[in-house]
């Protein structure tokens, strides 16, 4: 038994809008639906507020896994916002695929502010995913060290 | 072209003449036999102008600025410099009123080795925009060509293949920046990349998310502007094939959203600044098949 | 230098029970910008917030972060907490410990390790943090209703009622709308006009209701509380401070060949002409098409025989402006043109006519005087077939019809059986349905009253063909219940036409920045939450115009639209929400990508000498109109430069919680 393997704590960023996933994460915090606390929490106002750049950042900093939650389409705070998104992180993910970036370590999830147990079971699910994949280094390598 | 250049020359000179326009963009000859660069002329060294094989460089960018002169500038204008130069006038980039664009038609450009890659995937001689054409019947031949298979060959890869594949080529860029400043759809007043409140770039070395996201973002930024006009590939001193991420987002764009080359019209909406309800799910490229 | 406090609530054993308060508090002490930091049970209690009072002065705190609760619970606790010190509320940031990591997790090391996360990620955003100032804007204490049906007059009235002044501008010369047409209303048949009239004359005796007839919105600019209109005042070639209604125009015009509207074209009118009885404004008007007059120059009698000299063939169009702090659309809807329904007959068909031509027949005042006869040949009809959803329900992708329920088909139908059926019990009605929808307050009793009472015979199944055969009217249609075809040979067919929007609220849309939907239907800004406001704050909605509905449904959101109004009106000033985008001048485009995305329609283009280092001349640039933004920040990652930012939200403060967010780690 080698005990010197550092356990694998994945590091995932969710992007959450104010308005109905945010309220979803916090409907699963007050429900007290546990998920793994490699899941950090940043509030947007909107799924539309979420630059593919932010994403960008994040694997590079080190990121496992990155996911945005927003309203259900249609049901969106600002009435279009997460179609605008939905396009954006299409094109992203498809980006980061035909990089070689793994195809499942991104995501998108439509959370209203009443589905706490499905914030959760999202969360939960994605964390699972992540930490079968283990580290992401991968976007930080892009371009060798010169 | 050797005609066409002629009847370029003598109505560029007419237009000149007559006061209709105050000077010419065109090209001249550069320091190589194959260079052509892009210049201004007017009345007294139009003679420098020439229209060849070589005249690669699209020249509709330099309308950002030559748009802003006093009286009007003539544009000698390529079928395919048609769709940035239109791109640009659907952001206001270029004043439409001080230019007068002069189709010029093409059968082809080259470079030090051979035909343009942007040419072997020709994407038409029809123009976009134009105050007045000069071409002929054997300027409209198209070449048979699929501009998509080298993403195709891409994406058949393996992940592990695709990654080296990138790592590889993005490794060798310089950061010379000769894609963003020959880029048609690379017009800001001032790029992220040299702002540093943007988050983006940033003065201290130890920071690498510009280095390593660089064309990763300028692909992003100009999705959906980008006409697939070739120059980023050809500029390049390093080799590197920039067009392949841009084909990429513009093969996703047409399959998932419906065809649209940028730069067809000078109004309306781009696919990213577009979307309809029942657009497809972001989850399409997780269950994509291998 | 920047000072930051952070204060770590307990919330009881809500937080304390799974996080090491003390620990976060800490650790929070060796964070680069943090001055000082401290836990305590209970932070947003009094002794609480007097502690991030006391230490804002004491340290000269120029940044807070609270560490506690969901920041949608208590954020704006500790902004006035904070502005009660002398800081600026926006200098606030909250790590959301509670729900978002006691509450879910039960190792407390985990919870310690995650808290202190969250609280670097709420200090690396905070160190980004500018001053912001909610802004206001005065609000012009005015109304306009763009529509003068029942749901614009009663909007209009509700408004006047609270004491605020409401234009209503219609475009046809007279108010009252498709419900003027209506001879009997569902499901308690009283009649339309006797119940729509008296609003009509209240509406007109108001003093705080200006009706400008015969003209329409041109131009709108402006935002909330502050919007400038522009309205067209068509010619009508009367002047209405004269005519007083008497009709000896009318008697007299010879051009009397013009398609009657308000009759559906069942009957033509003279030129000049008061489009009914009880019109509002009750003048005349001249249709510039038909007066011989006005085409020729030659004829003139109604100008000979107006006593008060009301006529003014000079007239021309006028245009006014006028400011609101409101606006409400209720521009209403049409039967749907039945072009491309050949299989009805409908072209070609005298006997078969829409469901609204049939209201006009059944009317007392209709072309017929209420008497029900055949348009073809006047006789009485003794069978009679109503076809339901003509034009309603098709398929998505069928080259014509609507997808949508036009809802109103199903009862209106059951009233004119009903009505045929007690007026001239000798008629035999059939109606043809694919589902019958009663949904209603004694719908559904009206409808089995049809059926039971007065024996109208309700077929399952939709009509394929009406072709004239003999004098007759044939109808081919299956019976899905009883699984055969049938023809009926009818003396008339009534068609439940579909109705959609007034074909001009799609340009009013575009000039009010309020989005539509495909079906051209205004948009709420909310479809559960805000029914009767549109996204564009300022701009309501009232009645079909928003999708179909009844007459008392549409009152219902007539009167609710006009609550929102008034609530608005109430207010001397909008306070605006400081988190809206801006853009940066020095480093906007004018490329045009922001404005194609905001669904508020707050920013605009202008052409502005931008000055900077190195930098002097004129650019087209983009502008955000704060009082009309709502800080969705669709824009910002719209914009390559990065012109476009959202304060409170901007590009460095959420790329520093992803920094802090990943470092930490």
């Amino acid at each position: 038994m080698q005990s010197t393997v550092k356990e694998f704590k994945p590091l995932i960023v969710a992007f959450c809008c104010n308005w109905c996933s945010y309220a979803g994460a916090d409907l699963a915090g007050s429900s007290r639906l546990s998920y793994p606390a490699d899941v950090k929490i940043i509030r947007v106002p909107c799924s539309c507020r979420v630059n593919p750049l932010f994403i960008l950042r994040a694997f590079q900093r080190g990121a496992d896994g990155v996911i945005l939650c927003g309203c259900h389409p249609g049901d969106c705070h600002y009435t279009t916002g997460n179609y605008y998104a939905r396009r954006r992180m299409t094109l992203l993910f498809s980006m980061l695929d035909y990089l070689g970036v793994d195809r499942r370590r991104v995501r998108v999830e439509w959370v209203s502010a009443a589905e706490g147990a499905r914030f959760a079971n999202v969360m939960n699910d994605f964390a699972a995913t992540i930490h079968e994949l283990g580290e992401n280094v991968k976007l930080e390598d892009l371009r060798c060290k010169q | 072209m050797q005609a066409i250049a002629e009847k370029v020359l003598a109505r560029v000179k007419e237009l000149l003449a007559s006061g209709e326009v105050q000077r010419v963009l065109g090209w001249e000859k550069g320091e190589f036999d194959y260079e052509r660069t892009p210049a201004l002329f007017e009345k007294d060294d139009i003679d420098n102008l020439v229209y060849d094989k070589f005249c690669a460089a699209n020249l509709s960018k330099k309308l950002v600025e030559a748009s802003k002169l006093e009286g009007k500038t003539l544009a000698l204008i390529k079928p395919c410099d048609s769709l940035s130069l239109n791109q640009l006038l659907c952001e206001h980039r270029v004043k439409r009123e001080n230019v007068y664009v002069l189709g010029v038609g093409c059968k082809g450009m080259e470079g030090k080795d051979g035909l343009c890659m942007k040419c072997e995937f020709c994407k038409g001689k029809d123009f976009a925009i134009a105050d007045e054409v000069i071409d002929d019947e054997s300027c409209h031949e198209v070449p048979e060509s699929d501009r998509f298979a080298e993403v195709r060959a891409l994406e058949e890869k393996t992940p592990e293949e695709r990654f080296a594949f990138w790592r590889s080529e993005l490794s060798k860029c310089i950061r010379c920046n000769a894609c963003r400043n020959v880029c048609p759809a690379c017009t800001c007043v001032k790029c992220v990349f040299d702002n540093p409140d943007s988050g983006v770039s940033s003065k201290a070395n130890t920071d690498t998310f510009e280095e390593n996201q660089f064309h990763i973002i300028r692909a992003f930024h100009v999705a959906g502007r980008c006409t697939d006009c070739g120059e980023c590939s050809r500029v390049c001193p390093q080799g590197i094939p920039l067009h392949l991420l841009n084909r990429k987002f513009i093969k996703d764009m047409d399959t998932l959203y419906g065809d649209y080359q940028a730069g067809e019209n000078s109004e309306g909406r781009h696919p990213l600044i577009n979307f309809t309800k029942a657009d497809a799910e972001p989850s399409v490229i997780l269950n994509r098949g291998e | 230098m920047q000072k930051i406090g952070v204060f770590v609530c307990w919330c009881g054993s809500n937080i304390a029970g799974t996080v090491d308060v003390h620990a976060v508090a800490e650790a929070m002490k060796n964070v680069p910008g943090v001055v000082y930091a401290t836990d305590y049970q209970y932070m947003c209690s009094e002794v609480g917030q007097q502690k991030i009072r006391d230490a804002i002065a004491e340290y000269g705190l120029t940044g807070v972060v609270v560490c506690s609760c969901s920041p949608r619970m208590h954020e704006a606790t500790f902004r006035k907490t904070a502005e009660k010190a002398g800081l600026n509320p926006y200098m606030v940031e909250i790590a959301n410990i509670r729900e978002q990591c006691s509450w879910i997790h039960k190792d407390k090391e985990v919870g310690t390790e995650k808290a202190i996360t969250l609280a670097k990620a709420a200090v690396a955003k905070v160190l980004k943090n500018a001053p912001l100032t909610a802004g206001t804007s005065p609000v012009i204490k005015r109304a306009l209703v763009i529509g003068g049906g029942i749901a614009g007059i009663q909007t209009a009235l509700d408004i006047a009622d609270a004491g605020y002044e409401v234009d209503i501008v219609e475009k046809s010369p007279t108010i009252g709308g498709r419900m003027a047409q209506l001879d009997k209303t569902f499901p308690t048949l009283d009649c339309a006009a006797c119940i729509l009239t008296p609003k009509m004359v209240d509406a007109s005796q108001s003093e705080k209701i200006d009706i400008i007839s015969y003209a329409e919105v041109e131009k709108v600019s402006g935002f909330v509380g502050n919007f400038t209109v522009t309205i067209r005042k068509k010619a009508r070639y009367v002047d209405i401070t004269k005519c007083t209604g008497c009709g000896a125009c009318m008697e007299k015009c010879p051009s009397r060949k013009g398609k009657n509207e308000f009759n559906m074209g069942l009957n033509t009118r003279t030129a000049i002409y008061i489009p009914f009885a009880q019109a509002i404004p009750n003048v005349a008007c001249i249709d510039p098409e038909q007066c011989i007059k006005l085409k020729t120059g030659k004829c003139g009698l109604c100008e000979k025989v107006c006593s008060a000299g009301a006529i003014n063939y000079q007239q021309e169009d006028e245009i006014i402006e006028r400011q609101y702090g409101a606006i409400v659309a209720a521009t209403g809807f049409k039967p749907i043109d039945l072009n491309g329904f050949d299989e009805y007959g409908y072209n070609t068909c005298k006997d078969v006519v829409t469901s609204l031509e049939f209201e006009r027949i059944m009317n007392a005042a209709g072309p017929t005087k209420g008497q029900l006869v055949r348009p073809s040949d006047g006789k009485h009809p003794h069978e009679i077939v109503f076809i339901q959803c003509v034009g309603s329900r098709c398929s998505e992708d069928a080259d014509k019809g609507k997808p949508y329920c036009s809802k109103i088909c199903c009862m209106y139908t059951a009233k004119h059986a009903m009505l045929v059926r007690d007026k001239y019990p000798d008629v035999n009605v059939h109606v043809f349905y694919i589902d019958v929808r009663t949904p209603g307050k004694n719908f559904d009793e009206f409808y089995r009253r049809a059926v039971e009472q007065y024996g109208v015979d309700y077929i399952k199944g939709m009509v394929g063909k009406v072709w004239e055969q003999d004098g007759k009217l044939m109808v081919q249609g299956s019976d899905l219940l009883n699984n055969e075809q049938l023809t009926i040979p009818a003396d008339m067919v009534v068609l439940a036409t579909a109705i959609e929007p007034n074909p001009g609220a799609r340009d009013l849309a575009t000039m009010l920045t309020a989005s539509m939907d495909t079906n051209d239907f205004f948009t709420e800004a909310h479809p559960k939450l805000r029914p009767v406001e549109s996204p564009t704050a300022g701009v309501f909605l009232s009645g079909v115009c928003q999708g179909p509905k009844d007459i008392p449904e549409t009152v219902a959101q007539a009167g609710a639209a006009a609550s929102k109004v008034i609530g608005l009106l109430a207010k001397d000033h909008l306070v605006t929400n400081p988190c809206v985008a801006h853009s940066n001048e020095l480093l906007c485009n004018g490329c045009s990508q922001c404005e194609k995305v905001c669904p508020y329609g707050a920013i605009s283009y202008i052409e502005k000498e931008v000055r900077g280092p190195g930098v002097r001349e004129v650019r087209r640039i983009a502008q955000v109109n704060e009082a009309v933004c709502q800080g969705c920040g669709a824009c910002t990652v719209t914009c390559p430069s990065g012109a476009m930012d959202l304060k409170g939200f901007a590009n460095r403060q959420i790329m520093a919680e992803v920094d802090a967010i990943c470092k930490a780690q």
